[in-house]
């Protein structure tokens, strides 16, 4: 082989390794594409069924329910126009309060409640995850940090 | 008095810049020996009005001045010294100051150490290191004065954030923006050689040094920000994909890849102008990272909308400093030629093949990272890429990239694979997935393709790093510090994806619900919640529980999860109880009071965790073994690419 179709060779197969890479990045990039909906969105049925998306809003006070003892939790996620109960088993973030803005991982159950893997609560008192800012109905009130 | 003291440095060390960066280009253009040597001196007095307007701002903290906004906003009366001192870099506007002192420096150290390049090509480097300093000095005094004065004055401070009181995290800027801003000079090198239109590979040499010293503070950030987020975020992760951490991991990827091709240019002459763009592309990510972080975009994309200005500035820079630096490319680089050839098993291909993986990896994550942002900016629907596509796009192109490097490193210049090499290493990768293989399902008891893969690959590298140290002290050659160096870097590497693969593949999580004496067991360890106590710290209060962990009934330590609460006022914090060992971690972490006296608890198993961190360790100091090597100390001599006879013996 002379020198430069060695050369080729090398230039085409980086680029089909590339190439090949690109394309498998492609389908992994839609499939973990995480869509974010407010509870009025998720009532309208705009939220895909059986796939996971994440769901935003306010914890409704009041509404954090524990079975005594255990890890199991329930409680009411609103933009302050439609809400969502939502049900969770596991620690929850430190920052996790009624009142304030969460952000939920998980699906939707025929039954309209959704079940979250994931409850992430933003590192930061003064902070209102910003889906969930731009979200709610009325602007969010004064936070109280 | 003081804070208008550090406001009025500041003004000088952007008048300095001024004419470091005028004396410097101008002088070099018109070869004016005095209007160079004015740009030098100009360096000097910038670092010494950037260090003055630094010391100021960290006096105030010290001194606990809250009629200062910046100090008011992030520090507190009752935040012990050392956080006062490291709240300094905790916000915006501190943070560009200390980006500004770390430019400042590095561009003294160059200056320092460039006596033996030509007197031109040295005052264009100072030139364009003093146009960066320009762009940040203005953002600061413009857009982000951290000597702004709150009228009146705050009774007490608002406290710096919680989670930033702590060790790892008060040194990790710093040390972060000592690698980014390092780039800067690997690209002042290359703009510097398009400007000149150079047209030999000499300025590779003298930018490697430089390149690897600021490439070693960048991993060593990196690696504290992740052992940070381990152990202080509370939930025993490491990485996260967050796009904080993708903004200072994309500079790392494109500093790596420069590394290797400067190697090559620095040898042989090859890939030129390809080694230019690097240079343009790692810094450009580093100013991109910085921005992303701390502008707030990546918190709301709207939070331009608020702060215009800053937006605009911000969006001007990256254009100016991005959009000239190509520009001069496009003009420039066309001139650069290589001509030689190299067969298809040399290390050209090899490191030819390192740059195309880490570019793919590279290009691929900056995609995940900045999509959200475009969508959320076009109103296109709020999305997030998950850690899935990450993991994914990352590994595909880094599993070719450490099998091909264990050869790579055995690779001669320019020929082909020598047969004798070709059987020893033959037979370390043989023994690696032998081992991979035993390992796996004698220890951990599971035999995963991608596990097995993994660990094949981390011997296997580690194994041809130890093969190549072996040879080169057996050899006549003897063991320069750039190979010692990447022997050392590429074994991190190997024990680095040791780490990675023991705990993807074999950690062990579990949330509990636990009352005082009750235990639970994960991975054959004994979580017994033995005690909770009330615990009190300088400024803050909380519960501290006593976790005792035994093995097979014999105790093997009790860890000390804690839940604070700052006086501050805000969240709790989690602290978690940690038991570091060579072959696993135990980690408990402490949640929330469950009621009738149950806790619950995050329970984790955690194997060869630790050796992703060190990994990460030996592999900066391996990049700074490199940089450190005497032939870069030796005086430059003119310009000739070295000799294929000396680039023989490296390889």
């Amino acid at each position: 082989m002379t020198p430069r179709r060695k050369r080729l060779l090398a230039v085409i197969a980086i680029v089909a390794g590339v190439g090949s890479a690109v394309a498998l990045a492609m389908f992994a990039f839609e499939d973990n594409l995480l869509y974010f909906y407010n509870p009025t969105q998720v009532m309208a049925g705009e939220a895909p069924a059986g796939r996971t998306f994440r769901i935003g809003g306010v914890v409704t006070r009041g509404s954090v329910q524990r079975a005594d003892g255990s890890l199991k939790v329930r409680f009411v996620v609103t933009d302050y126009q439609k809400s969502i109960p939502v049900s969770y088993e596991g620690l929850l973030p430190d920052l996790f309060r009624e009142g304030q803005g969460v952000i939920a991982h998980g699906r939707l159950t025929e039954s309209g409640e959704f079940v979250a893997d994931e409850v992430l609560a933003k590192h930061d008192e003064n902070y209102m995850p910003p889906e969930v800012a731009d979200s709610l109905h009325p602007p969010p009130p004064e936070p109280a940090g | 008095m003081i804070p208008e003291i550090g406001h009025f440095a500041l003004i000088l060390a952007l008048l300095l810049a001024i004419s470091q960066a005028f004396f410097g280009l101008a002088g070099a253009a018109r070869r004016h020996a005095g209007w160079m040597a004015a740009g030098r001196s100009a360096v000097v007095g910038q670092f010494v009005f950037t260090a003055l307007a630094f010391g100021a701002l960290t006096y105030a903290f010290v001194q606990k001045d809250f009629s200062v906004l910046y100090v008011a906003t992030n520090s507190n009366s009752e935040l012990p010294l050392f956080y006062r001192v490291a709240a300094t870099w905790g916000g915006h506007e501190g943070s560009l100051l200390l980006w500004a002192l770390s430019l400042a420096g590095w561009s003294v150290a160059v200056t320092a150490l460039s006596a033996s390049l030509d007197a031109p090509f040295r005052a264009r480097v100072i030139g364009i290191l003093g146009l960066i300093s320009i762009g940040f000095l203005l953002f600061m005094l413009t857009t982000s004065n951290p000597f702004d004065r709150l009228v009146p004055a705050a009774a007490d401070g608002n406290d710096l954030n919680p989670l930033l009181q702590d060790f790892a995290l008060a040194v990790h800027p710093p040390i972060l923006y000592l690698g980014y801003v390092g780039f800067a000079v690997a690209f002042a090198f290359a703009c510097a050689t398009l400007l000149e239109g150079r047209l030999d590979a000499a300025w590779a040499k003298w930018t490697r040094p430089w390149t690897l010293a600021a490439w070693m503070f960048l991993t060593v950030g990196i690696a504290l920000g992740s052992w940070w987020a381990y152990y202080e975020l509370g939930w025993g992760g490491w990485w996260f994909w967050d796009p904080v951490e993708n903004a200072s991991f994309m500079p790392w990827l494109a500093g790596t890849a420069l590394i290797h091709s400067l190697a090559v240019t620095e040898k042989r002459g090859l890939f030129k102008s390809w080694t230019l763009l690097l240079a343009v592309t790692a810094f450009s990510l580093s100013l991109l990272g910085t921005f992303l972080v701390r502008s707030g975009v990546l918190i709301s994309v709207h939070a331009f909308a608020t702060d215009p200005a800053r937006g605009i500035f911000i969006l001007g820079f990256l254009t100016a400093v991005i959009g000239g630096a190509l520009v001069l490319y496009a003009w420039r680089a066309p001139g650069l030629k290589s001509a030689a050839g190299f067969e298809i098993t040399s290390r050209e291909s090899f490191l030819l093949f390192n740059n195309a993986l880490l570019v793919a990896a590279l290009g691929l994550i900056l995609l995940g990272t900045l999509y959200p942002l475009f969508m959320d900016a076009l109103e296109l629907g709020k999305i997030s890429v998950g850690p899935p596509y990450f993991e994914l796009v990352f590994l595909v192109p880094m599993l070719p990239l450490l099998a091909l490097l264990g050869v790579g490193m055995h690779a001669a210049w320019k020929r082909g694979l020598l047969q004798s090499k070709r059987r020893r290493l033959m037979a370390v990768a043989g023994a690696s997935l032998a081992l991979a293989v035993v390992v796996g399902a004698a220890a951990y008891g599971a035999l995963r393709p991608l596990t097995t893969i993994g660990l094949a690959l981390a011997l296997w590298v580690m194994g041809a790093s130890l093969l190549e140290l072996v040879q080169r002290l057996r050899g006549r050659q003897g063991l320069p510090g750039a190979v010692l160096g990447m022997v050392i870097a590429h074994f991190g590497l190997g024990l680095a994806t040791l780490g990675v693969t023991g705990v993807q593949s074999f950690k062990i999580e579990k949330d509990v619900a636990l009352g005082v004496g009750d235990a639970a067991t994960i991975a054959g360890y004994e979580f017994r919640l033995a005690a909770m106590r009330d615990v009190r710290g300088p400024n803050y209060i909380g519960v501290e529980a006593d976790v005792l962990v035994s093995r097979d009934g014999r105790a093997v330590t009790t860890l000390k999860p804690q839940k604070r609460l700052y006086n501050s006022g805000g969240n709790p914090m989690t602290e978690a109880g940690i038991e570091v060992g060579a072959a696993r971690d135990l980690f408990a972490a402490l949640g929330d009071d469950l009621g009738q006296g149950r806790w619950s608890l995050r329970l984790q198993y955690k194997p060869l965790i630790r050796y992703i961190w060190l990994g990460a360790l030996l592999i900066a100091l391996g990049g700074g073994i490199a940089a450190l090597d005497r032939r870069y100390r030796r005086r430059a001599e003119a310009s000739e690419p070295a000799m294929v006879a000396t680039a023989d013996a490296s390889g």
